[in-house]
């Protein structure tokens, strides 16, 4: 992995963003580069998901910027190229719909959302949905799987768009543990076959702390950024409470 | 011209013909629609729409002009209306359509008041009349079911992922604002499709009633869109009948069969139905 490819895939240049007088994202530049696996840390309310917003251009920085293929997020035209895991709470399961239904969602943005799917896009949702390990569940109701096999189907969807670049929200929370392992997978799987750069905020990471490239510890401001061997050798102040450390760092020292 | 085809009783007669034609149409559009007005917890946009369409159908009884244009045109512009408000983020969904709502029918009221004919010319449009549905309905509803399903066929994957998860939707870069705008402006050219027989009192009912029952009984998506039209189609089927050979207000006896039908699907659709009525569904959270 080369140490500073270039162009960056993802990138912050001194963001900012604030509600109301709290400011909750400060300063906060980094870039991430084709085919990295990097992982975004943090205590709750230490700006992780409004970062992520601002990325994904879901909100506007008031002072700096962020950038998306080289690109301001809210200009990129090729959206096909970020594929986006959102926290599994927000999907709206009441409706019935099969795995296969939602994961075709995500083939949307390749296909072209006025189209019908054609056989390379169905062949596109049946490897995604394979991949996560759910083939024998795509035709059941997503509502009646356990969570972590909801979170797979979101996974799922996200791969279907063969992205070039991953985002994660918080993926693993409240995750049994053959999801834990179907996720590693899944991940590792999109690095290594699809070169994908991926870029995941969590608190857990237990199941993939030994895959990752980099890690970025944030507390509204960046406190850290290396690989998590150096983070260990650093014995750096996250500056969080104890028990708010994430579990997986207990696993390295 | 549309012409009077051999069918058996209740429909062997010209009137009743052109009711079932219109009828058709509004069975499938209305829950197809409805089902992602219900999805989006705007299941009472139908009433609110109505009641625009109230005002629209007073304005062309004042101006003596064809009331079904005056509401067509009121109703659309009335959902743009109110969705602008909301993605200006002035009101919430709610608040927007209350506005709406009240000020449509407080609106046809004072239109009506100011007709010579009075109110009794209105009536057949709050209740539904089989009677006075004519060739002209037929052809501009057969239009209008055209638009709708052709609109929602290229919106509605788009439509369907942003109801799953608005935000992912938006990341996707899926146009979430113009499927919310298409659907409230479909929704209100199915209200105005629907108003000749189900009658704007009861058109939200149709809209409803049959995706209730879909999202009961259906496993996926697809499943649901089948069974919501099926039962759709064959209330009104029933319900004209039984509005002909018992002489009945063909919108009331619509909307109680397709009641009676989502009845049905509750008492006999088993414990996982009815736990999924009341969202007790057990999912295994490991």
């Amino acid at each position: 992995m080369t140490p500073h490819p270039s162009p960056s895939i993802l990138s912050a240049a001194a963001a900012s963003f604030s509600y109301g007088s709290e400011t909750v994202v400060d300063r906060v530049s980094f870039a991430v580069g084709a085919g990295e696996f990097v992982a975004l840390v943090g205590p709750n309310g230490s700006g992780k998901s409004t970062l992520l917003r601002l990325l994904l251009g879901l909100l506007r920085p008031e002072s700096g910027s962020t950038t998306c293929f080289g690109v301001d997020p809210r200009q990129l035209t090729e959206r096909a190229r970020v594929g986006y895991v959102p926290q599994r709470s927000i999907l709206g399961l009441e409706l019935p719909a099969t795995v296969s239904e939602v994961v075709a969602t995500g083939r949307l943005a390749r296909s072209g959302w006025w189209r019908r799917l054609k056989a390379p896009d169905h062949r596109a949702i049946e490897h995604a949905i394979e991949s996560v390990g759910l083939a024998e569940q795509s035709k059941r109701p997503v509502r009646e799987l356990s969570g972590g096999q909801q979170q797979r189907v979101l996974i799922a969807r996200a791969m279907a768009g063969d992205p070039e670049l991953l985002i994660l929200d918080e993926p693993v929370a409240g995750v049994d543990a053959e999801s834990q392992r179907q996720f590693r997978d899944t991940l590792v799987h999109a690095v290594n076959a699809h070169r994908a750069t991926v870029f995941l905020v969590s608190h857990e990471l237990g199941a993939v702390a030994n895959d990752l490239d980099r890690v970025i510890v944030m507390k509204r401001k960046i406190v850290f950024d290396g690989t998590p061997a150096e983070l260990v050798a650093s014995g750096v102040d996250l500056g969080v409470p104890a028990d708010a450390l994430p579990r997986w760092l207990e696993g390295l020292t | 011209m549309i012409g009077v085809i051999s069918l058996p009783y209740p429909f062997e007669r010209e009137f009743m013909q052109y009711a079932l034609w219109v009828g058709l149409v509004v069975g499938a559009c209305a829950p197809l629609i409805g089902i992602f007005l219900v999805q989006k917890r705007q299941a009472l946009m139908g009433d609110g729409l109505g009641h625009i369409a109230f005002a629209g159908i007073a304005a062309g009884l004042l101006l003596e002009v064809w009331p079904v244009w005056t509401a067509l045109v009121a109703a659309v512009a009335g959902a743009l209306a109110i969705e602008w408000l909301r993605n200006r983020g002035r009101a919430t969904g709610d608040l927007a359509l209350a506005l709406f709502f009240y000020g449509g029918i407080a609106l046809g009221v004072v239109l009506i008041s100011r007709s010579s004919t009075g109110g009794l010319n209105v009536l057949p449009y709050l209740f539904g009349s089989i009677l006075t549905v004519g060739p002209d309905d037929v052809r501009l509803v057969i239009i209008l079911g055209l638009v709708i399903i052709f609109s929602l066929a290229i919106i509605g994957r788009a439509l369907f992922a942003s109801l799953l998860d608005e935000e992912s939707a938006r990341v996707a870069g899926l146009p979430v604002v113009l499927a919310n705008t298409m659907l409230s402006v479909l929704a209100a050219i199915t209200v105005v499709a629907a108003m000749r027989i189900v009658g704007i009192l009861l058109i939200a009912a149709l809209m409803v009633l049959p995706v209730a029952t879909g999202r009961l009984v259906a496993r996926s998506f697809r499943g649901t869109i089948i069974i919501s039209v099926i039962v759709g189609v064959v209330s009104v089927i029933v319900g004209l009948a039984a509005a002909r050979q018992w002489a009945l207000a063909p919108g009331g006896a619509i909307v109680l069969t397709t009641a009676a039908i989502f009845s049905l699907a509750i008492v006999f659709g088993g414990e996982r139905s009815r736990a999924r009525l009341t969202n007790r569904l057990p999912t295994t959270n490991h």
